[in-house]
């Protein structure tokens, strides 16, 4: 069961209809705020390089490396603000930093 | 208006002061009255001259400040005497009862007391050092001050001391001060 | 069936003893003159096995109040009490408890804010929470202490509600003062406190929720409105528990105390304390034919506006008499309240008086003066800032 909040037609709302407190009855929903945007480095993942050690795992600060079955399968872009973390723990060069714009060419 | 009695109490900060003023209010208070007890509050330093109050009355006590003019005053320490003017706003009728080892007589002319303020004297610390083996004058006094005013009878003070001090105190230090109290309602001298 | 033992108890103790009978499953606090006693005597009980009040023992009151919104979020019915520089150390968190709607019940000994330091009464520390959400509620003596903490819990609790409330008390006058009272039996305090159900509380896992965030303007000033509106709607919420209370415990409540208003002439207006030796004055000046009236403030969060201007609307010259300062505006903080009642009510001069700032005592004199120049201000233009009394 969700108990997502349902905000359309915030704008019109009557005070009322805000939750006391502003407290929000729904728990773990950091992933709906994308803060991909914010991101003006992108870390580009070698899958040949990579020996699935997991430190950029343990380290992401966004939980933005993707993980399935103790196997890393990629970097989710929605949540990666592009810290460069990953890139610097990574014993094996398995994950470089490259500028956003190199993707945002339309060539990406 | 119903009778509003207001003691004011001068000591140093470890006789007891304190005790007293709230002895006499509780003791009041088992005999319905209504009732308040305050010390003037400041940085505690036993030796330093405090003040204490008590009010008594028969009717709900509306009032919240210090008691500036005293039907009563018990002077608690007679070295606080050439300190203190503990004389200040003591009603016309008034009474002051200061533990001493001089008469009335003579406590009356170091106060310059006027002959309509009645003025007693009883060596509370003595009574102290011989019934509970310390200079912890409050309980005497407070035996003084039921046979001067007759404010609060001696036994009802008896009574709510045993009660008090039952909580706290060993029998032997009980016994101490009532005896301590008795002897003083019996010392106490008036003139 | 309810019933009452008189008792001898200072203010401070009564509160413990309110809180003994409510029993909060968490309170957090650090001491300070004068509010140490409440706490002190709470920590016997629980050392005694009377309560089981979850004690935490901070270490300053920035983590007392942090300690209490932790505890109520997560669904504990949650009291503290502090005073002076202690409040104004966990003035941090008093517009987060509310923000958050937490019901924490809080008792606050009023005590004079430095500079100088100064240990005695005023109200200049708890005034400082007039505008954070908090209802106010102050008491005139230790049995007012004792209603209004009992008052409080269901007070604050109420599902329309939802707000933190203090109960201020005057340090050392009423928090140290011994006197007479009434404690109303344990089991009839149980009942009409009742148990506390939280309407959401991170404790509740099965229904998990966020509280405390980050919100953006619509959503911030959304939990402003909202909060406005439940302090608003408070007051007649209070006034039904108020009766409650009363019709148990034989003590009518009255958010204003107006006494010997209906007729009078001379009005003074006045929180705390002080109030009865308002009355006392009110009384001897009756006798000698004099028409004037006191009313005295119990509530000031919400504020009793309407009440208040019905109550001495009519009168020829209105004496606000304030126990704490507001520094560059025209009064002090309860002076400005009863110009606003006023407002558009009456042309009746309102002036302000500062007394008993930092313990300075509240003699009857004073307030013959006041009266005096009540008398005199009726037919002149006064000056509309604050006048103080009692420094000569």
């Amino acid at each position: 069961m969700t108990r997502k909040w349902d905000l359309t037609g915030i704008e019109s709302w009557e005070a009322a209809r805000y939750p006391v407190g502003i407290s929000c009855p729904d728990a773990g929903n950091a992933v709906d705020y994308i803060t991909g945007g914010w991101r003006s480095e992108r870390p580009v993942w070698d899958a040949e390089k990579c020996k699935n050690c997991l430190i950029c795992w343990i380290n992401c600060p966004d939980s933005s490396i993707v993980v399935e079955q103790q196997q890393m399968t990629g970097i989710d872009l929605d949540h990666c603000k592009g810290c460069g973390i990953c890139a610097q723990v990574c014993p094996f060069g398995a994950l470089d930093m490259h500028l956003e714009s190199e993707f945002t060419r339309g060539d990406a | 208006m119903a009778e509003l009695t207001e003691i004011r109490w001068h000591a140093r900060a470890g006789q007891g002061a304190v005790t007293a003023a709230t002895l006499v209010a509780e003791t009041a208070l088992l005999q319905d009255k209504y009732i308040q007890a305050m010390p003037e509050y400041g940085p505690e330093r036993t030796g330093a001259p405090l003040k204490a109050y008590t009010r008594v009355c028969d009717e709900p006590i509306e009032v919240h400040n210090n008691i500036t003019n005293p039907q009563i005053v018990i002077v608690m320490d007679e070295t606080l005497l050439p300190l203190v003017d503990v004389m200040e706003g003591i009603t016309e009728d008034g009474a002051v009862i200061l533990n001493t080892r001089m008469t009335p007589a003579e406590a009356r002319a170091k106060l310059k007391a006027p002959s309509s303020v009645k003025v007693a004297t009883v060596d509370a610390t003595g009574i102290a050092i011989d019934t509970i083996k310390r200079d912890i004058p409050n309980t005497p006094i407070v035996g003084a001050l039921s046979a001067v005013t007759g404010l609060v009878p001696v036994d009802k003070v008896k009574e709510k001391l045993v009660q008090t001090f039952g909580e706290k105190f060993s029998q032997a230090i009980i016994d101490a001060n009532l005896e301590s109290v008795d002897r003083a309602y019996k010392e106490v001298q008036v003139g | 069936m309810a019933t009452q033992t008189t008792i001898s108890a200072t203010g401070n103790l009564l509160i413990a003893e309110a809180y003994r009978q409510v029993e909060p499953d968490v309170i957090a606090a650090y001491p300070i003159t004068p509010q140490t006693t409440i706490v002190e005597a709470y920590a016997k009980y629980v050392a005694d096995g009377r309560v089981h009040t979850e004690l935490v023992t901070v270490e300053s009151e920035h983590s007392s109040m942090s300690a209490c919104i932790g505890a109520s979020a997560a669904g504990a019915r949650t009291a503290t009490a502090t005073s002076s520089q202690g409040f104004a150390y966990m003035y941090e968190e008093l517009p987060i408890a509310a923000g958050m709607r937490l019901p924490i019940v809080m008792a606050n000994a009023n005590r004079a804010i430095s500079a100088p330091i100064n240990i005695h009464a005023d109200h200049s520390d708890v005034m400082s929470a007039r505008d954070t959400g908090w209802i106010m509620l102050f008491a005139e003596d230790a049995q007012d202490a004792y209603d209004n903490t009992v008052m409080s819990f269901r007070i604050a609790e109420n599902p329309a509600v939802r707000l933190p409330v203090i109960t201020a008390l005057d340090g050392f006058i009423t928090t140290h003062a011994m006197e007479r009272a009434q404690l109303m039996d344990d089991e009839t305090v149980k009942s009409f406190a009742g148990q506390y159900v939280p309407p959401e509380a991170l404790l509740d896992t099965e229904n998990p929720i966020s509280v405390g965030m980050f919100a953006e303007d619509r959503f911030y000033t959304a939990g402003h409105l909202s909060t406005r509106r439940a302090i608003d709607g408070a007051a007649s919420i209070i006034k039904e528990i108020g009766d409650e209370w009363g019709a148990l415990c034989g003590r009518p409540f009255n958010a204003v105390n107006a006494y010997r208003c209906e007729d009078a002439d001379y009005v003074i207006v006045i929180i705390g304390s002080a109030a009865g030796n308002v009355r006392h004055v009110v009384n001897e000046l009756r006798d000698q034919g004099k028409k004037v009236g006191v009313a005295s403030i119990r509530v000031y969060r919400p504020f009793p506006y309407q009440e208040l201007a019905q109550a001495i609307g009519h009168a020829k010259a209105i004496g606000v008499m304030d126990r704490s300062e507001s520094f560059g505006a025209q009064n002090g903080p309860l002076g400005l309240d009863v110009h606003t009642a006023l407002y558009g009510q009456t042309q009746a001069p309102v002036r302000d008086y500062i007394y008993g700032l930092g313990g300075l005592d509240v003699t009857l004199d004073l307030i013959r003066q006041v009266y005096a120049d009540l008398e005199e201000t009726e037919s002149i233009v006064p000056d509309p800032g604050v006048i103080y009394l009692g420094i000569n």
